[in-house]
């Protein structure tokens, strides 16, 4: 997906938590991953693509169609995304078939059987067939983020977006989560994610865009940012990420 | 479930403990009331239970109406609070403020003789029932409003990434989890309610706690009203804790 970011800015208060962001990936680019230390500004940019936040200043565009800076247009493009948190964010009074149904019925306006057909096939995909009828307080935190997968992708999103998906995950959860990332990947869904799984990133992305203090530091093919970083900057965060791993 | 796990219905021990302490507190009970050199009348009682079951049947329809009444009040008494527009804002906290400082006896004396006077509406029970849902309906808010803002904001984005409008946040992800945080706190105002429905007695409504004043009066006794009077109460709080306990069981769910 062409995804071109000009000058993107979005403060709280006083702190600018997206600098004047800039950057363009290609549009043969299908998975894209923000690298980046803590307060770098990707989760805001993630969030800023997936237009779950308007911006300050500056303008975005995904596959030459721009972002709105309207509420009612955003909301449209929201529907047409599916986003994955790092805290999972399912709705805890539905079971895990509900949290991914409910969002057909009632936003896309599928038909409550199919809907509950189309749930049901992609919970089993992701391997959860035996967990429909439970609460998420009664998964794994690995399951909870596969339900939180499901209900993103259920609806065939045009662009599935992940802040940090695996953050909150111990390894073996990690791990499942992650499988289902490349499976989604390989399938051909357009994916940005922020992570900080180096060895994840060096597999499934095709784009790199390294972010720092609000900026965009580097921005390139996955292959030449990992071989070969540009800035001291990336080459010091890849360094202290890969040292104990 | 047993009581214990939140259930409505008791297990062994805790039947067992129950019929154990009920003997004792009703041992104590009656040790107390003998002690009290008194005479007791309770024939009297028998011939104007009429009387008293006729205004324990207005007490149900005061609290019963006042009820729906101030639950509606403290629904919008809430979600005035959260108003774009800041007179209405305002006019909702400085109302809440007003009501929950006040005693219910003070607003029901000045909103009969003085408030009510100066509009000449002369009807008590209207009248009683408008004050007593104007008090809880201020409790009431207060009740939702904090089991609202207990909803981690982490919902609504959730919500909103899931492409939910503002109406559709409200009813699947807002309303259904800020009701079952509301139930625990709005059970205990429904039990108040009925017991703050004795005081509507001060402004001449002829509700229980009203008759037994009266038959007391016409009986020339003093005591004998009051421990039925206490039972009818109970009579109607007691089921009613029991139901919230168990819509409590029915929509719980684990954070």
């Amino acid at each position: 997906m062409l995804i071109s970011a000009q000058n993107l800015t979005k403060r709280y208060g006083e702190h600018a938590a997206l600098d004047g962001a800039s950057f363009e990936t290609p549009a043969n680019a299908k998975t894209v991953a923000l690298l980046g230390p803590s307060g770098s500004g990707k989760s805001t940019l993630l969030r800023l693509l997936g237009s779950l936040m308007l911006a300050d200043d500056g303008c975005a565009s995904l596959d030459g169609k721009a972002l709105s800076h309207r509420e009612n247009e955003a909301l449209k493009q929201r529907r047409e995304n599916g986003f994955v948190f790092q805290s999972f964010n399912l709705f805890p009074h539905l079971s895990t078939l509900e949290n991914v149904a409910l969002p057909l019925r009632v936003v896309h306006g599928t038909e409550p059987t199919a809907a509950r057909t189309r749930a049901v096939e992609v919970l089993e995909r992701f391997g959860l067939g035996l967990h429909l009828e439970k609460r998420p307080s009664q998964l794994s935190g690995g399951q909870q983020q596969r339900v939180a997968l499901a209900r993103a992708i259920a609806p065939k999103p045009r662009l599935l977006l992940l802040d940090e998906p695996t953050s909150a995950l111990d390894p073996m959860m990690t791990q499942e989560v992650l499988e289902v990332i490349r499976t989604l990947a390989e399938s051909g869904q357009q994916i940005v994610l922020s992570t900080h799984e180096i060895s994840f990133a060096k597999r499934v992305a095709d784009w790199i865009v390294f972010l720092d203090r609000g900026k965009v530091v580097e921005s390139g093919p996955a292959g030449d940012f990992f071989n070969a970083p540009r800035s001291e900057l990336a080459r010091q965060f890849l360094e202290a990420l890969t040292r104990y791993r | 479930m047993s009581w214990k796990d939140g259930g409505q219905f008791p297990d062994r021990r805790e039947v067992l403990w129950s019929v154990i302490l009920l003997a004792g507190v009703s041992l104590v009970t009656w040790a107390v009331f003998a002690s009290v050199r008194y005479q007791w009348h309770w024939e009297a009682l028998a011939t104007r239970l009429p009387q008293v079951m006729a205004g324990w049947g207005w007490t149900l329809v005061i609290s019963a109406v006042a009820l729906v009444a101030s639950v509606l009040l403290g629904l919008g008494l809430m979600l005035g609070q959260r108003s774009g527009l800041t007179p209405v804002r305002l006019l909702c906290r400085g109302y809440i403020e007003l009501v929950r400082g006040t005693p219910l006896l003070v607003q029901l004396l000045l909103g009969y003789y003085i408030l009510a006077n100066a509009l000449h509406v002369n009807a008590r029970m209207p009248v009683g029932i408008v004050l007593l849902a104007m008090f809880e309906g201020a409790y009431f808010s207060e009740i939702f409003r904090g089991a609202l803002e207990s909803i981690s904001a982490t919902q609504l984005e959730a919500a909103r990434a899931v492409g939910f409008d503002s109406r559709q946040i409200w009813r699947y992800v807002i309303f259904p989890q800020a009701m079952r945080r509301a139930l625990p706190g709005s059970a205990g105002q429904m039990v108040s309610l009925i017991k703050d429905s004795s005081l509507l007695s001060v402004i001449g409504i002829e509700e229980v706690t009203r008759k037994v004043q009266l038959m007391n009066a016409s009986a020339y006794f003093g005591l004998e009203g009051f421990i039925p009077l206490a039972l009818l109460y109970l009579a109607l709080t007691l089921p009613l804790s029991w139901w919230t306990r168990q819509l409590e069981a029915k929509f719980r769910y684990e954070t």
